[in-house]
């Protein structure tokens, strides 16, 4: 990416001549596909719902598949957040409300139910990806009951607090003097 | 050189880059000796704040040796000097800096066209702060261009070591300007949220400056005790309500001056409904800011008091309570920190010993280990205060 952003750099700028290691790990890049995948079926289930209940044979659910497309796309969106944690656990409950959708179609009268079979299949796996990436992206930040670190010395005052409260009493008295002083001139 | 560089959200990498280059006769090229991550970097790691492209050199705390000087610098600096170097650049000649304003330079900002239209008006250029404020290459590297050097520095003495002079680029005088602005009296209580870098600053700042009683407010025990070790009363608000423990150690009247030194990613609590719905919001980049903190701060400031705002946001808030901020004639008073208004003053009270910013530095690691360190200081890893990057 930085080369086109190197175009609009300014000239004898620093520009990249190696570039160092990312620290994004394999489930950051998981979490960013399974993002942008949900995004691009909640665009599908939004625009184009009859596509959708044609091929599963669930003509009628159009409402519901245009509101599952509204949730595939505010998972994807949380799913690419830094907060991707909470949109992959969001996805993962998805995907049971698409099994659940999927299931109840799944009827001996629907010519289609082999199309259902494979849904049901493909959000299977998605929904161990989902997971997985879920479960790996637990943000990394210690316990509140973990051990930490106290600063209680840690003053920044080298000649103590007092010292420093005394010093600011004494340039605060003059200016309350003075202000009393000039008080008293204004009362008639 | 080496230099973190910003690759997009969450990746950033120590890269090998081309060298600066003088590009106007009032530059100068520092070696770096000191730099530090900065809590407002946390806003670009994440990318809240719009306008970072990849390849962008992260880092405005910085400071170093003169190696080479433009034409134009007119003897105000010399190779071999050492200095400090404010995140703002400063040009020093117009009629902002000219009132002390310098945060918002009318110069220095070379995309102002952008700044025009998303602030209205255009601010200073900054280091390695988005291309709204300049896109300028960061000091999180091993040689910076300073633009505008004869105005943009920091001249500091030998014999004080980089860790007591680093933050005069930005967290002291950011702590103690928000401190100023409180116009603070000596039978004042001062309330900061935030004990994070800048916040620590603001709770000495507050001390220095006469405050009757200064209250810290966060969540985590370092910091908490860090905060206490400075002079303030604590209060966790994970453990018990900020407003009660306000208004019982003011005696129901609310402190009279507060500052917010979290700024837009304030924590999110279950317990907190509004923090939850800011955070719903923007992640689905319905509102920008989370301003939890300025909303309480509205709530429990005493009637005719100051607000005090230099954490960072970034662009739109929802939800202030406009009502009692108007009612109870409330003054807020915000911005970027101008730097070198306060600079020499604190200088001298690092050289006689009045104050060691040191205090706040936890950790210190070679710049290689820049990503890894903005993993743990976002994470509040093993009780990461502030971290020094050393080149």
């Amino acid at each position: 990416m930085f080369h086109f952003s190197n175009i609009v750099r300014t000239k004898g700028d620093p520009k990249i001549v190696e570039g160092g290691p990312s620290l994004k790990r394999p489930e950051d890049q998981l979490a960013r596909a399974l993002g942008w995948f949900s995004i691009g079926l909640g665009v599908v289930e939004f625009f184009a719902p009859r596509r959708v209940t044609e091929t599963l044979g669930m003509e009628g659910h159009e409402t519901m598949v245009r509101a599952f497309g509204v949730r595939e796309i505010l998972a994807g969106i949380m799913s690419l957040s830094v907060d991707k944690n909470a949109g992959l656990w969001a996805r993962v409950g998805g995907d049971g409300l698409d099994a659940a959708a999927l299931l109840s179609g799944l009827t001996a009268d629907n010519p289609k139910k082999g199309n259902i079979a494979l849904a049901l299949l493909m959000v299977g796996g998605i929904a161990m990806l989902d997971y997985r990436a879920a479960q790996d992206t637990r943000p990394r930040r210690p316990p509140r009951e973990a051990r930490r670190k106290l600063y209680p010395n840690r003053s920044g005052f080298p000649k103590g607090i007092e010292s420093v409260r005394t010093a600011a009493r004494q340039i605060a008295a003059p200016a309350d003097n003075e202000v009393k002083q000039g008080d008293e001139r204004r009362v008639p | 050189m080496k230099a973190l560089v910003w690759h997009g959200k969450e990746d950033i990498r120590c890269d090998t880059v081309t060298d600066p280059e003088i590009q106007d006769p009032r530059d100068a090229i520092i070696k770096v000796t000191s730099c530090a991550i900065c809590g407002s970097d946390l806003h670009l790691f994440h990318n809240f704040i719009p306008g970072m492209l990849p390849g962008d050199i992260m880092g405005h705390e910085t400071m170093g040796e003169v190696v080479e000087v433009g034409s134009g610098v007119d003897g105000k600096l010399k190779k071999g000097d050492r200095i400090v170097v404010p995140f703002t650049i400063i040009c020093g000649e117009c009629d902002q800096c000219k009132r002390g304003n310098f945060s918002v330079c009318e110069t220095t900002n070379r995309k102002r066209h952008l700044a025009d239209k998303v602030f209205g008006h255009t601010t200073a250029g900054l280091f390695g702060y988005t291309h709204l404020t300049g896109g300028y290459p960061g000091g999180q590297a091993e040689y910076l261009r300073v633009p505008y050097a004869d105005a943009t520095h920091i001249k500091v003495p030998p014999g004080i070591p980089d860790e007591q002079l680093l933050f005069l680029s930005d967290i002291f005088p950011t702590g103690w300007q928000a401190a100023v602005q409180c116009d603070i009296e000596p039978t004042d209580t001062v309330a900061i949220w935030g004990c994070g870098p800048v916040g620590q600053m603001a709770i000495r700042s507050a001390i220095l400056l006469g405050a009757n009683q200064v209250i810290a407010i966060d969540c985590l025990p370092e910091r908490l005790s860090m905060a206490e070790a400075g002079g303030a009363t604590t209060i966790n608000f994970e453990t018990e309500s900020v407003v009660e423990r306000l208004n019982d150690l003011t005696d129901g009247r609310g402190p009279e001056k507060c500052i917010d030194c979290v700024g837009m990613e304030s924590h999110v609590m279950a317990s907190l409904p509004d923090t939850l719905l800011d955070r719903a919001k923007q992640m689905v980049m319905a509102e920008s800011d989370r301003p939890h903190v300025l909303r309480e701060m509205i709530y429990v400031c005493r009637p005719g008091g100051i607000i005090s705002v230099p954490g960072v946001y970034s662009g739109l808030s929802d939800m202030l309570p406009m009502g009692a901020f108007m009612n109870k004639g409330l003054t807020m008073r915000t911005g970027q920190t101008h730097v070198n208004r306060w600079t020499d003053d604190l200088l001298r009270r690092i050289e006689e010993g009045e104050i060691d910013p040191s205090f706040v530095i936890t950790h210190t690691v070679p710049l290689e280990q820049g990503p890894e360190m903005y993993q743990v200081f976002r994470d509040k890893r093993d009780s990461c205060v502030k971290v020094v990057l050393r080149p």
